[in-house]
């Protein structure tokens, strides 16, 4: 028996974030240097003692099943229990993909089963955070709760964007409101749920058999939670947290790491496992300028890095400015070349002279050699 | 299919590293900002399609220990064969062997158990990134009882010194081993032997007491035997000293050099850490130096090595220097040809400087 089972959701597309996931799953983006976006959370579950975890993947998952392997860069490669990657799948009386949040958990139900756990924790893999999952139990336990979602407070200009929870002085929820036209309070839902097990296996059985339902955390379970009166209770959590869906936010969230007073230090106690990638270490040349930058193992560094973040084995030539960009794996750049604002996937190779610059009322561009092939065409050459 | 089984033997190898050495033997000396002498060793071994690697160690292991594991970072953590690590703890009363004898006499069961027939021997100080295959076939081709492995040196060191020499005729059969510091031709401590003959040399050895294998049980046997030599051209590096330690990790700093090493071959591999990548802040001015992940800096680094973990604070001047894992450089402080083992702490506005022959070496965990 687990106390707590840990269910991530993983199988999202992320449509907003354009060439990023046209091959791979929105989790699985590269993030922060060396990262993908689901190290946040994997780790989260690794630094808070989650040490079994069903991952729910969906959409093109092949790079994020050999990232997860077997979950050894999160100490989840254990005998029992550690990180099950769960696919949708067939059985004998047919079989679909999963077609929601609770859906996903509906149809994992056995798997859950198998620790006969007394919670659930339901997170996602596209936000950006640390986050003690202990203390969100903790309080679980303490309100002897039926579900706690963790809540962070967003400005009032901005509360209309979220899925807010209208809560009592006690933090008991009342009312859940999605994108409220008039919010009433501040309290922004983080997509993360403590559930106690029994009752929401209770509510998915119901629910699975709505056909008017979208099978929905959000939309479904807590609304009809709320309405049977539950107790259910807002957990406030004070920290950074980042949901990195479209390509603004990610490359806000990428440049918020180079920031000297954020919350989410990548150098703490608090550690954010992944894959090593296992290159040599960084070669900076006598003629690179390199400042605010964050750069991972394997770069060769000739031209100029500013405010930028540097994936392994990426080349930086002479005479070239890097500017407010982020550059993942194996990207190659040419000879005076300038980058600015702009998001650079793996193994691209940008040839010598290229000028890139967008402005700041714009959204950051992102380039893969396809888009970026097409952009020198239409140009003329980077020359 | 023939294979070749890998046996890393310390015993005879001479640390002189002064404070580097203190508390670790030489095999697990940190080098290149992320790796331990003996990562070069281990992964030369596991691309020969070494699948079980052995090793002698008499003392100072602690680190050694930690750093391997269980192996697995050189995918050694295997249901047959892998690593087994070999410290002395022996309680056999008619045991008469000496010197790196001992080990062989003792752990004569990791030779039978092992499916190989050919014995890949190596120690730890000679550096490159590289396999052995081609020295294996020529072994199995030539029908050699013996092939050493050895590397042309273009201008003799002091670091060269302790190392026996070859003398081979046109085809590279060996026809002598000598100590004529004015041969080039050094033999890199890397060699390949049937395993029934070295089975039946340790006997030997052992009959008349002699306290080092290669040296008696080979050396001096070189009429009895068929013994060839494999010529490896590639990057190299002996390191054996302080100044050897300090000149090839400095040498890395050239492109060339580093490419040669790194990136000719696989990656070397070594224990993974979960750092970070490099954090630069707005005022950090680093130059022609090789960083690893993990390093915080703000302030001026120049020709310089650093390994996991360093932060550098505002103010602060590193110039051709070694900074181990995890050291802190407080803000001012001034530093030139200056090596400082793991977390040490130098603290606001101290100035160390040492030569470029003798760099000024600190000691693990000191605060200055």
């Amino acid at each position: 028996m687990k106390e707590c089972v840990g269910m991530l959701l993983a199988g999202g597309e992320g449509k907003r974030l354009g060439a990023l996931t046209h091959h791979i799953a929105k989790p699985a983006v590269p993030f922060g240097g060396q990262y993908r976006i689901i190290d946040f959370t994997l780790s989260n579950c690794a630094n808070s003692n989650i040490e079994t975890l069903g991952v729910l993947t969906q959409y093109s998952p092949l790079e994020l099943n050999k990232h997860i392997g077997n979950g050894k860069p999160w100490d989840m490669d254990r005998r029992n229990g550690g990180v099950t990657v769960l696919s949708p799948y067939t059985a004998k009386n047919g079989g679909d993909w999963y077609s929601g949040t609770a859906d996903a958990i509906y149809q994992n139900i056995h798997f859950i089963n198998q620790y006969n756990p007394r919670y659930v924790l339901v997170i996602s893999g596209d936000h950006i955070y640390n986050m003690d999952y202990q203390k969100l139990l903790e309080q679980h336990k303490q309100t002897k709760a039926d579900a706690t979602i963790s809540v962070i407070e967003v400005p009032w200009a901005e509360a209309s964007r979220f899925g807010i929870l209208n809560t009592s002085d006690s933090l008991r929820i009342y009312e859940f409101e999605e994108k409220p036209a008039i919010p009433q309070n501040n309290l922004a839902s983080m997509g993360i749920y403590i559930f106690t097990w029994e009752t929401l296996k209770a509510y998915l059985l119901i629910d699975a058999k709505k056909k008017s339902s979208s099978h929905d955390f959000g939309k479904d379970i807590i609304p009809a939670m709320l309405a049977d009166e539950l107790r259910l209770f807002a957990y406030q959590f004070e920290g950074y947290w980042k949901d990195v869906g479209t390509i603004q936010s990610y490359w806000e969230a990428n440049m918020d790491l180079l920031d000297e007073n954020w919350g989410l230090a990548l150098n703490t106690n608090w550690r954010v496992f992944t894959k090593d990638s296992n290159y040599p270490p960084q070669h900076i040349s006598q003629s690179a300028v390199v400042n605010d930058s964050l750069v991972n193992s394997g770069c060769f560094v000739y031209g100029t890095v500013n405010r930028s973040v540097l994936f392994h084995n990426v080349l930086v030539e002479r005479d070239c400015l890097i500017n407010q960009s982020i550059l993942h794996p194996n990207v190659k750049v040419g000879r005076n070349s300038v980058l600015e604002r702009v998001i650079v996937m793996e193994n691209t190779e940008i040839p010598e002279g290229t000028n890139i610059r967008i402005n700041e009322k714009d959204d950051p561009v992102v380039l893969n050699q396809e888009i970026l092939d097409g952009m020198l065409a239409m140009t003329g050459g980077g020359k | 299919m023939n294979t070749m089984m890998g046996l890393i033997n310390l015993e005879h190898e001479h640390h002189i590293f002064n404070e580097l050495t203190y508390f670790r033997n030489s095999a697990s000396l940190p080098f290149a900002g992320r790796y331990r002498l003996i990562d070069f060793t281990l992964t030369n071994m596991v691309n020969s399609n070494v699948r079980e690697v052995a090793i002698f160690a008499r003392s100072k292991y602690r680190s050694l220990l930690d750093h391997l594991g269980t192996g697995e970072n050189w995918d050694l953590d295997r249901r047959n064969g892998g690593l087994f690590i070999l410290p002395p703890d022996w309680n056999d009363p008619s045991d008469v062997s000496k010197g790196d004898l001992q080990f062989f006499h003792n752990n004569r069961d990791y030779f039978h158990r092992g499916k190989s027939n050919y014995v890949l021997i190596s120690g730890s100080q000679f550096i490159a990134n590289t396999d052995y295959k081609e020295a294996f076939q020529m072994h199995i081709d030539r029908q050699a009882d013996i092939t050493l492995v050895s590397t042309r040196v273009e201008e003799q060191k002091d670091e060269h010194t302790p190392y026996f020499r070859i003398e081979a005729d046109d085809l590279g059969w060996v026809e002598n081993i000598t100590n004529d510091r004015k041969n080039p031709n050094i033999f890199t401590g890397v060699y390949i032997i049937n395993k029934d003959l070295l089975l039946e040399l340790v006997d030997y050895c052992i009959a008349y007491h002699h306290p080092h294998f290669f040296a008696h049980g080979i050396k001096e046997k070189l009429g009895d035997l068929k013994v060839q030599t494999y010529r490896y051209g590639g990057y190299s590096a002996f390191i054996n000293t302080i100044e050897s330690y300090y000149h090839h990790n400095m040498k890395l700093l050239s492109e060339d050099n580093y490419r040669e090493l790194f990136l000719k071959q696989n990656f070397v591999r070594t224990k993974v850490s979960n750092n970070p990548p490099v954090k630069y802040h707005g005022n950090a001015e680093v130059n022609n130096s090789l960083l690893a992940n993990g390093c915080r800096v703000q302030g001026e680094v120049d020709g310089s090595i650093l390994f996991r973990g360093v932060t550098v604070k505002g103010g602060a001047k590193i110039k051709n220097s070694i900074i181990m894992q995890r050291c802190e450089i407080d803000e001012n402080v001034y530093l030139e040809n200056v090596i400082l083992d793991k977390d040490v702490h130098v603290t606001k506005g101290q100035t160390i400087i040492g030569t470029k022959d003798k760099p000024y070496v600190v000691a693990k965990r000191q605060t200055i």
